[in-house]
């Protein structure tokens, strides 16, 4: 058994289906990603979860205990980043700290102790007298996670924590959040919509969609061997390229995998495309090849190719050319259902 | 720019009442037209006559005399020596501050009630509004009949439970009167704070709310600690409007016991109205209105402070 579980869960909000019998098996000391597109019904699981929510049907356990009936959010052992990190504005950084400390009813000393040990872990020693409104994006979030760990939660919450940090910092704070988490070592469900995050922060990753999980997997499992059409094309960016095979088969292939001919040893077993291309983007890295296949019976499929700098060849926009996708890296999908299959037939 | 020989400038074909700057653009000019009838209003209604008033107050002014004769403190120095006028004093004092106690509790109260999601809260809503809607005369006839020696809605509901079978003469005694003045006051200022302080908590980010939740505190400590500080500021306005309503508040005492039983119930403004008006002794009239001017614009300072400070934090 899971130490996070969710059996059948559901949540409707009148007709609406928000999460559609979701079965979820976190292990202990895993981080989990919920992955999907707004409105998927991510942010609805991670709060009934936390209790925030009352399911509709279904079952949530956390750590051998169920608790979706009579356990309020306080007696549930969780603690949770939110996406604003919900710092109390009128609370000093330590006061903050020690809030759920004090509500827990922890002797003065104690409270004083396990501030001051979170944080030193986080680096706050010296901003603990500010407001939050005095603190940088980057400090309120170290603020907020050190108001989550000083609890010793059985199970962290994460929803969507990186997303109010600027770029530059969100790269820094993605690694900080991914060794502070191994560090600790508790069981951690992390809400996103940004699939970089998921792949970088995940051990595995959930990806959902219409209140249904469509897939889990490594992050490497997800975008290597993807469920379906859905989770191909919400993956990666650009996402996977999907061509018309046959009546009954959609071929998928990585904009990564798309290469010209020559790019492969001559032997190499490939799939061969004449790719007219419609404009290229340099993206510095890489290129960015926007075109259609050319096919005796059509020539309207768009696709893009994403060509590192290690490839020179020259190329010119509305020009053919012959490009290739290894067939290990092919990917076949059933064009009624959208599930994929092993091979092509 | 210099254009070549045999090269016209083509004028823009836009014809020039489109060019012109219009009043619209003159934003200094458009900026004092706009204000004016505020600042007009402000000056005629609010300002001449509260300068007359202070002007009043040291006068020797009486209704039917063109007489303005300057009687320095005189009047002031009538009233501090009148036993009435410190009873009445006493009275706004009690008046303003119990109502307000009363009116805060049970304005959060019903906030946090209204916040709640339930069954027909709209139909509550609109009724909890309607003390504050309803006309304070209207009103006023009603509760006297409530408070009526003879038929009290209230002494016989005791009897009937059984709870108290005595009759209580509820205006005919000076304090019973006072708390039923407080009563119906209350009843009417308390929806007006609760729309206040409920517009005051939707404004708190439901996430704080939840992550109060999350982090394990109870009701109580979620109220102490989280929503009534994130309402103070809110909370300081519903009051200073409360204090200035309720201790320049004529109505209520006025139509229930015109500051009866012998003279006890009076507040500063119905004293102020029967001296000065009704007694015809303007100047006194208005020394007995402006006595707790300098006392309110102490109070309003220092709560509008106070909301500053917590609004930054510091």
């Amino acid at each position: 058994m899971g130490y996070v579980e969710t059996r059948n869960l559901h949540k409707h909000f009148g007709d609406v289906r928000a999460v559609d019998g979701v079965n979820l098996d976190v292990s202990e000391g895993e981080l989990l990603v919920l992955l999907g597109p707004s409105g998927c019904g991510k942010t609805t699981l991670m709060r009934m979860i936390a209790g925030l929510e009352a399911p509709t049907a279904g079952e949530i356990y956390i750590a051998g205990q169920r608790v979706d009936e009579g356990v309020p959010p306080r007696a549930r052992g969780i603690a949770m980043v939110f996406q604003s990190y919900a710092l109390y504005p009128h609370k000093t950084a330590y006061r903050n700290i020690a809030f759920p400390l004090e509500a827990a009813g922890q002797p003065p000393a104690m409270v004083k102790e396990r501030v001051s040990g979170g944080a030193r872990m986080f680096g706050l020693e010296r901003l603990l007298a500010r407001f939050p409104r005095q603190l940088s994006g980057g400090e309120r979030q170290r603020v907020a996670l050190a108001r989550a760990v000083v609890r010793d939660p059985k199970v962290f919450l994460f929803d969507e924590p990186l997303s109010n940090l600027d770029a530059q910092l969100r790269a820094i704070a993605r690694y900080e959040l991914k060794e502070f988490q191994r560090q600790i070592g508790t069981t951690t469900v992390y809400v996103t919509h940004d699939q970089v995050e998921a792949m970088g922060l995940g051990d595995r990753i959930a990806v959902m969609e219409k209140g249904k999980v469509r897939q889990i997997g490594t992050p490497q499992d997800v975008y290597e061997n993807p469920a379906d059409t859905f989770v191909a094309t919400f993956l990666g960016s650009p996402p996977m390229n999907l061509v018309e095979h046959d009546e009954a088969t959609l071929f998928g292939f990585r904009p990564e995998h798309l290469l010209p001919r020559v790019a492969f040893p001559a032997e190499a077993p490939v799939l061969p495309y004449h790719l007219r291309v419609r404009q290229v983007e340099h993206l510095g890295a890489s290129r960015l090849i926007y075109g259609y296949l050319e096919e005796e019976t059509r020539s309207d499929q768009p696709v893009i190719a994403d060509l590192p700098v290690t490839i020179p060849l020259p190329i010119a926009e509305q020009q053919v050319y012959e490009f290739a996708v290894p067939r290990r890296a092919m990917r076949y999908f059933d064009r009624r259902t959208g599930l994929r299959r092993d091979g092509a037939a | 720019m210099a254009l070549p020989k045999g090269v016209q400038a083509v004028a823009p074909a836009v014809p020039a009442v489109f060019t012109r700057a219009t009043l619209a653009d003159r934003e200094a000019a458009l900026g004092r037209l706009l204000l004016a009838p505020a600042a007009l209003y402000v000056v005629v209604l609010v300002g001449i006559p509260f300068v007359l008033a202070i002007l009043l107050s040291f006068s020797g002014a009486r209704s039917g005399s063109l007489a303005f004769d300057w009687v320095g403190l005189r009047h002031f120095r009538a009233i501090i020596a009148d036993p009435q006028f410190l009873l009445t004093l006493r009275n706004t004092l009690i008046f303003t501050v119990a109502s307000q106690v009363l009116v805060m509790i049970l304005a959060t109260t019903a906030a946090n009630i209204l916040e709640a999601a339930f069954v027909g809260k709209r139909a509550v809503r609109m009724l909890l509004l309607l003390p504050w809607a309803v006309p304070v005369s209207l009103a006023t006839m009603a509760w006297a009949w409530i408070f009526d020696s003879t038929f009290s809605v209230i002494n016989w509901t005791l009897r009937a439970l059984g709870i108290f079978q005595g009759w209580i003469y509820w205006l005919g005694d000076p304090e019973l009167a006072m708390l039923a003045i407080i009563i119906i006051h209350v009843w009417r200022m308390f929806p007006f704070a609760t729309v206040i302080l409920l517009a005051g908590m939707t404004a708190i980010p439901l996430e704080i709310r939840e992550a109060a939740v999350i982090d394990g505190a109870s009701f109580w400590r979620r109220l102490f600690q989280v929503n009534l500080p994130l309402l103070l500021p809110v909370v300081t306005v519903a009051v200073l409007f409360g204090v200035v309503f309720t201790s320049t508040d004529l109505s209520v005492v006025y139509l229930l016991t015109r500051g009866g039983p012998y003279n006890s119930t009076h507040v500063l403004s119905s004293l102020a109205f029967q001296r000065g008006i009704l007694g015809g002794d303007l100047g006194e009239g208005a020394a007995i209105a402006l006595f707790l001017l300098p006392v309110l614009v102490f109070a309003a300072i220092l709560l509008l402070r106070m909301a500053r400070r917590a609004e930054v934090g510091g």
